[in-house]
């Protein structure tokens, strides 16, 4: 069946629906990755998008239970070059097309990606549609100009849970780790309570925070503060997840209110945007963000590298971090604010992902930073 | 952190000769460390003994000296020079276990030199298998499981623990022998056994195989503040069990999960470490168990390598050139990344397309040898080819390959399961097994022919075990074929045409399988509107800008070509090394590129051998990685003029690959610059060639053309035996033989390939003993001709030249014959109307000179004898084709070589055993090297030590010859004795040399008991061998003698000639110890002498 991407500067490109049929839209990004495409679908941070992969071969490995980042596949629509009909994997539970039929989850294949990429590149991130069958992409291209845009959105509560949950490993968590998880630095001396806001967060974030020790109670995007510090943790997190952080005024508010509380708090992604903005700092929308597992970090205060896992459109400001707060990590490839601790107070946050999935464990040892902090405090 | 500043002076070791496993992917990195070293304002040595390189360009390092890698020679240097310290780590094994080898005579401490990029420590431990074995086992990474044991109890508990199939490795036995595969226990009993019986000490390692595992390679980069990042992922199509460069490899790795893959990384970056690579690049080995995901340390290098030549053009990340600056200190972020310019060397190259490389084999070259593909490398060169998906890339590194007919994957065409003649289908089914499941160079075509055949991927899979998500692309691949084979050209739809073409079909390729001309193809693809767009490599899949033309063809819609306004030249390369086509073309190409951008033209390169100099990005303006065919060099011209119409072609420095494409782009309207196509033709068709010479009062030896066995006799009949017989068109003496008699030349006939009345087989008069040379000259459109160098071979006539050590200048030859050869060459060269290089090769017999071959191109000597001039000639030739005169660039006279220079061929024999290693008219070395010195035999003794051969001082020398070649062998015996030899020889050889006075024992021939010949060199008796050919029955024997020979290390020298070279040299090694000196002070010297 054949599918159209239409984009809202009125370019279009023709190709294969590789998916399930129908219609969608969102805002259209790319992902540089050469693997990991099972973990990029269903990470929450995602939502409301429309992932173009740059790297063509997809699908080649089928999918797996224990490579899901949450419960489903969470991006608007998914684009790329050339779909594996078969799953050659000895882990794979299944193909990815079928994956991406049963999951509604509408894509297209067999255009040129590159040039997609390109056009993303130099003009930034532009609203689009997918749609599969026959279209008129003049149409599309008018109604992707309708779509709303990413910023001011609260993306938040579609994927955040509805209901505090303590998080336990799966089955197939426990296989896979056993193949595949690294051995933490220095696991937590005892068992550490972790209480953690779900902006849309990523499992393996859950699955490192346990690796290291950690007890971990999960919180929905909307709980006030004190109903996380009731359950007197150790240390609060701050999770990743999808949209613009100065949208989400509730979770700031939440956010100073733990940092008054002088509770250790470790932030990644949006959580790292939420902690800034509760510092006040200010946050903005790159170009075209920065998405992919190859990304060069410098960690100041050592000079040493990471190359990093990279899933984010906003970033902080660095120029408006208040007195008392400095950026500890830098990204080489373009000079943003990658991390930020505070000076006196026991917080700090990473705007890359250091639980990888997809992607490099350099940044590993943030884990074991925040299990220090919570140790120490 | 800024660069050391300790560091003044390095001294760089290059990888010598191309042999097989070692070719010009260390030119390419030995020449970007040296400029990068150089661009940090170092004083730069080199070192490398092959002068067909860019590398030992003298422009290139501050000194260089082409001289024999070995402790001796390398410590005069380092007297000299007194380094801070040598970089080991690109110029292959071979500047490794020189590194090894200074280190363990002391030479390092000696001098107080130090080494960069590796530590003898780090080196030891990647190189060493126990202590590697135990580094992994200590970081908790998984080997292979072994056991070594002493007894057959010890080993069936062994086998326990490794399980079937298990691989035993008797110790301490030459090559590996009484090893094996047991696949049960029986076979366990019976190989384990034998392997203790066989083994001096009586022990066998049980290791656990791996074969048939996925393989994976992980090119990894550590700075000294222990940043890392891995540059590229490589994934072997063939599994485990055939060497990487014996392996059809993909980048990026295409089937492992993010969890593999990362689980990978991880260990690669403990792996650098613990090895204790402090700064540069490594390559890293690993196999997985495709049923349970199980990784396991295969092994790693501690230095650049031929994959990381690869993944540097796969990816666009400069290795060798990186590592070189992190080996002065700099970490990866202080460097910036060339293409991208804003962003740094600290991070790790995503791709959006596919990369393969295909190995080039030279099995019809030894036709004895065995074509299974084992852990020992075997190929001789490479292709890469990139596509948008790998079915793309897969079909163009095939038609990359230039096989012809062979290459064709859709050969047979006929329907699944139609029964060979004489085979019956169990017959059919049993023989394509095999080839299926023995791995060979020709199994890929097998795997394509079953498929045709309708067997199923989990069929090919079981026996073959190439993941089954290769072997789907392959079977879309065929059926695709089917589809347009069902719809025929006439009826094909623009979609199905743009799918074809987007799965990677050449034009050519369609036109086989639908049965009409490529021409046809072509016009359907213009009506549909299809041509090649051209993408860009530049590390980071688009997500930066790039500002460095390195591109590839693919159909899809958005082309960023950008070809500019400038003015244009095409340089057309030399496609994958082979046997008679090697790194000497790659030279030449780069060449043409310096002198035309000297003159101010854009320089567009096309090329598809990610070995070489010439695909750096950084060599020309721009770049296309591309297959060398008509229809992927017309797209690129078709795009550049897009820019500017003046679009020029060059032929003339590739070889034979981009020779064939001369007339085709003519005819196309494409302009060819140099000596014309047509000259070019007349040069190669025998029937005007001769006309020609005839016209000029040139001598040439009788000759005639065939087409049949009834001509061949006829022609033969005229000319008289023996006679040289040889198809039209091949490089390297391709099918090329002497024969004696009419029988011969009937099986000949028989058994040759790709007649036709356009390509007849050639037939010339044999011209017996004759001394032959070869003359390279360089003209210009005043017709001026400069001669570059008249070169003696050292072996007579017959011998194909690039097998042929030759010297320069001629040592024993008259004025008059010089002055002949000049003349001759030079009324040629206007005859032709030769604009640019031509090669002419001639005989002296009986005082007078023949011309042999005429080549109006660059030839494979012309790297050569610049280095011994000093002239680059290619560069030379190139901008004189594009319209300076030769007294532009102040060229009046002949050249005069600086010194005395030996070039003498390196062979392949040892990695093919039952090879014989007898020299003939086709060519089989790999590469070369050059002596210099101030007299001819030093510069001999220089070459042979370079080639691998330390001629004796003292000792026994055999003599074992053929009638003809008696009366030749006195004076060696003589002076060899003289010289205070001992010499023995064969019975027949003996009673001649004691009929003329000279005093020999006798020594059995191999019929004819024991000891003979044979056990003596294996004993170490004997330090000398001169043995020719005795004839057919005595075949076996001789070739006995020359492999326990070579095997053994001792020179086995097969030509009188060189027999008589080597007591020259002996001489002079006996009367003044070697001296080394730096091309630059050789011209120096001569320009002081002028």
């Amino acid at each position: 069946m054949n599918a159209i991407l239409a984009l809202e500067d009125g370019t279009w490109f023709a190709g294969v629906s590789v998916g399930a049929p129908g219609e969608t839209s969102g805002e259209v990004v790319f992902n540089t990755s050469m693997t990991g495409y099972q973990e990029v679908l269903t990470d929450p941070s995602y939502a409301g998008q429309i992932v173009t992969m740059t790297t063509p071969q997809i699908g080649n490995y089928g999918v797996a239970a224990a490579d899901v980042e949450s419960d489903a596949p969470k991006v608007a629509g998914f684009v790329i070059r050339d779909q594996s009909p078969i799953a050659s994997n000895w882990r794979a539970q299944g193909t990815l097309r079928d994956y991406l039929a049963t999951n509604d989850i509408v894509a297209i294949g067999d255009i040129d990606t590159r040039a997609l990429t390109r056009r993303l590149r130099s003009a930034g991130v532009m609203r689009g549609i997918i749609a599969t069958g026959a279209a008129d992409p003049q149409e599309l291209v008018e109604r992707a100009r309708a779509v709303p845009q990413m910023e001011g959105m609260d993306l938040v509560q579609e994927v955040s849970c509805r209901d505090a949950y303590d998080f336990s490993l799966t089955l197939a968590d426990t296989v896979a780790a056993a193949s595949f998880a690294m051995t933490p630095e220095r696991p937590a001396s005892r068992v550490l309570k972790v209480a953690a806001y779900d902006y849309g967060i990523k499992t393996n974030i859950l699955r490192r925070l346990v690796a290291h020790g950690c007890q971990v109670r999960v919180f929905p995007a909307t709980a006030p503060a004190a109903d996380l510090l009731a359950w007197e943790p150790d240390g609060i997190f701050l999770s990743n997840g999808p949209g613009d952080p100065a949208a989400v005024g509730y979770a700031i508010d939440n956010v100073k209110a733990l940092v008054a509380a002088e509770t250790p708090m470790f932030g990644i992604c949006l959580g790292h945007q939420l902690l800034a903005l509760g510092l006040g700092a200010s946050t903005y929308k790159l170009k075209f963000g920065h998405r992919g597992g190859n990304h060069p970090v410098k960690f100041l205060p050592s000079g040493a590298i990471e190359i990093t896992s990279q899933n984010h459109g906003f970033a902080v400001d660095p120029d408006t971090l208040p007195a008392g707060t400095e950026m500890t990590h830098k990204n080489l490839y373009d000079g943003t604010c990658e991390g930020i601790r505070h000076t006196s107070k026991p917080v700090f946050s990473v705007q890359y992902h250091p639980e990888a999935s997809p992607g490099p464990h350099d940044a590993d040892y943030l884990f074991r930073q925040f299990v220090d902090l919570m140790e120490s405090h | 952190m800024p660069r050391r500043t300790d560091l003044k002076r390095i001294l760089v070791i290059g990888s010598g000769p191309i042999v097989i496993g070692q070719a010009c992917e260390f030119d390419y990195s030995g020449t970007q460390a040296i400029k990068a070293l150089r661009d940090e304002g170092l004083e730069v040595i080199l070192v490398n003994s092959n002068p067909a390189t860019i590398m030992t360009d003298p422009e290139l390092a501050d000194r260089t000296y082409v001289e024999p890698l070995t402790v001796d020679v390398v410590e005069r240097i380092i007297a000299r020079e007194k380094p801070d310290a040598i970089l080991p780590t690109v110029g292959g094994q071979t500047a490794l276990n020189l590194a090894i080898a200074l280190h363990e005579a002391g030479v390092l401490e000696r001098h107080g030199v130090t080494l960069i990029g590796a530590s003898i420590e780090a080196i030891h431990v990647a190189e060493d298998r126990q202590l590697f074995h135990d580094a992994m086992i200590e970081i908790g990474l998984d080997v292979p499981k072994s056991r070594v044991v002493k007894t057959m109890a010890e080993g069936l508990e062994a086998v326990e623990v490794t399980g079937f199939p298990a691989i035993i490795r008797p110790s301490f036995t030459l090559g590996g022998v009484g090893g094996g595969i047991a696949y049960n226990v029986e076979e366990f009993r019976e190989i384990c056994g034998r392997g203790l019986e066989l083994s001096p000490v009586h022990e066998v390692l049980i290791e656990e195989s791996v074969i048939g595992w996925k393989e994976y390679e992980l090119e990894v980069m550590r700075d000294v503040a222990d940043n890392f990042v891995v540059i590229c992922s490589i994934e072997n199509i063939d599994p485990m069990g055939v060497h990487t460069g014996d392996s059809i490899t993909v980048a990026p790795a295409l089937t492992l999960t993010d969890k593999e893959y990362q689980k990978m990384r991880d260990a690669g970056r403990k792996i650098i470490r613990r090895v204790g690579v402090e700064t540069g690049g490594s390559n890293i080995q690993f196999a997985f168990n495709p049923a349970d995901g199980r990784m396991i340390v295969i092994e790693m290098n501690p230095r650049v390598s031929r994959s990381s030549a690869l993944a540097s053009k796969a990816t666009g990340f400069p290795i060798a050139k990186i590592a070189a600056k992190l080996a002065l200190g700099y970490h990866l972020d202080e460097i910036p990344n060339d293409i991208t310019r804003l962003t740094p060397a600290s991070f790790e190259p995503t791709i959006d397309y596919v990369v393969v490389k295909i190995p080039r084999w030279n099995f019809e070259k030894f036709p004895q040898a065995d074509r299974t593909l084992t852990t020992q490398m075997k190929s001789v060169g490479e292709a890469m080819s990139i596509g948008r998906t790998f079915k793309e890339a897969f079909l163009k590194g095939i038609r990359s390959l230039e096989l012809g007919k062979e290459g064709r994957l859709f050969g047979a065409g006929q329907p699944a399961g139609a029964p060979t003649e004489h085979a019956t289908p169990d017959e059919v089914d049993a023989g394509l097994r095999r080839r299926l499941s023995i791995p060979t160079d020709r199994r890929m075509w097998a795997v394509f022919e079953a498929l045709e055949r309708g067997w199923t991927t989990e069929r090919i899979h079981d026996l073959t075990k190439i993941d089954p998500w290769f072997l789907e692309q392959f079977a879309e691949l065929v059926e695709l074929r089917r589809t347009a084979a069902l719809v025929g050209l006439r009826d094909m739809s623009a979609d199905l045409l743009r799918t074809l073409k987007r799965a990677g079909f050449g034009d050519e390729e369609l036109a086989h399988i639908l049965q009409v001309n490529p021409s046809a193809v072509r016009e359907k693809r213009s009506e549909f509107g299809l041509r090649a767009a051209y993408k860009r490599i530049d590390t980071c899949a688009a997500e930066f800008e790039s500002f460095t033309p390195y591109m590839y063809g693919t159909f899809e819609t958005d082309c960023e070509a950008a070809p500019t306004g400038a003015k244009k030249v095409v340089i057309l390369g030399s496609g994958p090394n082979r046997i008679g086509q090697g790194v000497e073309f790659d030279y030449c190409c780069c060449h043409a590129v310096f002198g035309f951008r000297k003159d101010g033209l854009e320089t567009i390169m096309i090329n598809c051998n990610p070995e070489t100099v010439s695909t750096d990005y950084d060599t020309a303006d721009r770049l296309y990685f591309e297959p060398l065919t008509f229809e992927d060099v017309m797209a690129i011209i078709e795009r550049e003029r897009e820019g500017n119409h003046d679009v020029s072609v060059v032929v003339q420095f590739g070889g034979q690959t981009p020779l064939k494409l001369a007339l085709p782009l003519q005819d196309a309207g494409v302009t060819i610059v140099g000596t014309s196509p047509d000259s070019i033709d007349l040069a190669e068709d025998r029937k005007r060639f001769s006309q020609l010479l005839w016209d000029l009062g040139i001598p040439q030896p009788s000759s005639g053309t065939a087409v049949s066995r009834v001509e061949a006799r006829d022609a033969a009949g005229k000319i008289g035996f023996p006679v040289v017989v040889r198809p039209s068109y091949v490089l390297g003496g391709r099918a090329m033989a002497i024969v004696y008699d009419m029988a011969s030349l009937d099986r000949y006939m028989a058994s040759a390939v790709d007649v036709s009345n356009d390509r007849p087989i050639l037939i010339d008069r044999f011209l017996e003993h004759a001394k032959e040379l070869d003359v390279d000259c360089v003209a210009d459109q005043t017709g001026a001709v400069v001669i570059g160098g008249i070169m003696e071979h050292i072996e007579e006539a017959g011998i194909h030249s690039g097998d042929s050590s030759c010297v320069v200048p001629p040592t024993g030859m008259s004025e008059r014959h010089l002055a002949l050869l000049r003349d001759y060459t030079r009324r040629i060269a206007r005859a032709l109307k030769v604009v640019g290089l031509m090669n002419v090769q001639y005989a002296l017999k009986d005082d007078e000179i023949f011309v042999l071959e005429v080549n109006p191109r660059a030839s494979r000597t012309i790297p050569y004898l610049a280095k011994a001039t000093g002239v680059p000639l290619a560069q030379v030739a190139a901008r004189v084709m594009m319209g300076k005169t030769l007294a532009d660039l102040g060229l009046t006279a002949d050249l005069t070589p600086a010194g005395v220079f030996v070039k003498s061929p390196v062979f392949p024999f040892i990695r093919f055993p039952g090879v014989d290693t007898i020299l003939g008219p086709e060519m089989k070395s790999t590469g070369e090297v050059m002596g210099g010195a101030g007299d001819f035999g030093h510069a001999f003794v220089k070459a042979m030590l370079g080639a691998g051969q330390r001629l004796p001082e003292q000792g026994t020398v055999c003599l074992s010859v053929n009638n003809d070649d008696k009366p030749y062998v006195v004076p060696i015996a003589k002076g060899l004795a003289e010289m205070g030899f001992s010499v023995t020889a064969t019975r027949g050889t003996a009673v001649y040399l004691r009929t003329h006075g000279i005093e020999c024992g006798v020594v059995y021939k191999v019929n004819e008991g024991r000891p003979n010949l044979a056990d003596e060199i294996v004993n170490r008796r004997i330090q000398l061998v001169v043995n020719t050919p005795l004839g057919l029955e005595s075949f076996f024997d001789d070739k006995a003698v020359r492999r326990a020979a070579m095997m053994a290390g001792i020179p086995c020298i097969t030509t009188m000639t060189g027999g008589m070279a080597a007591v020259d040299a002996i001489r002079a090694l006996k009367g003044r110890e070697l001296n080394v000196c730096s091309l630059q002070e050789y011209y120096a010297a001569a320009a002081l002498a002028k």
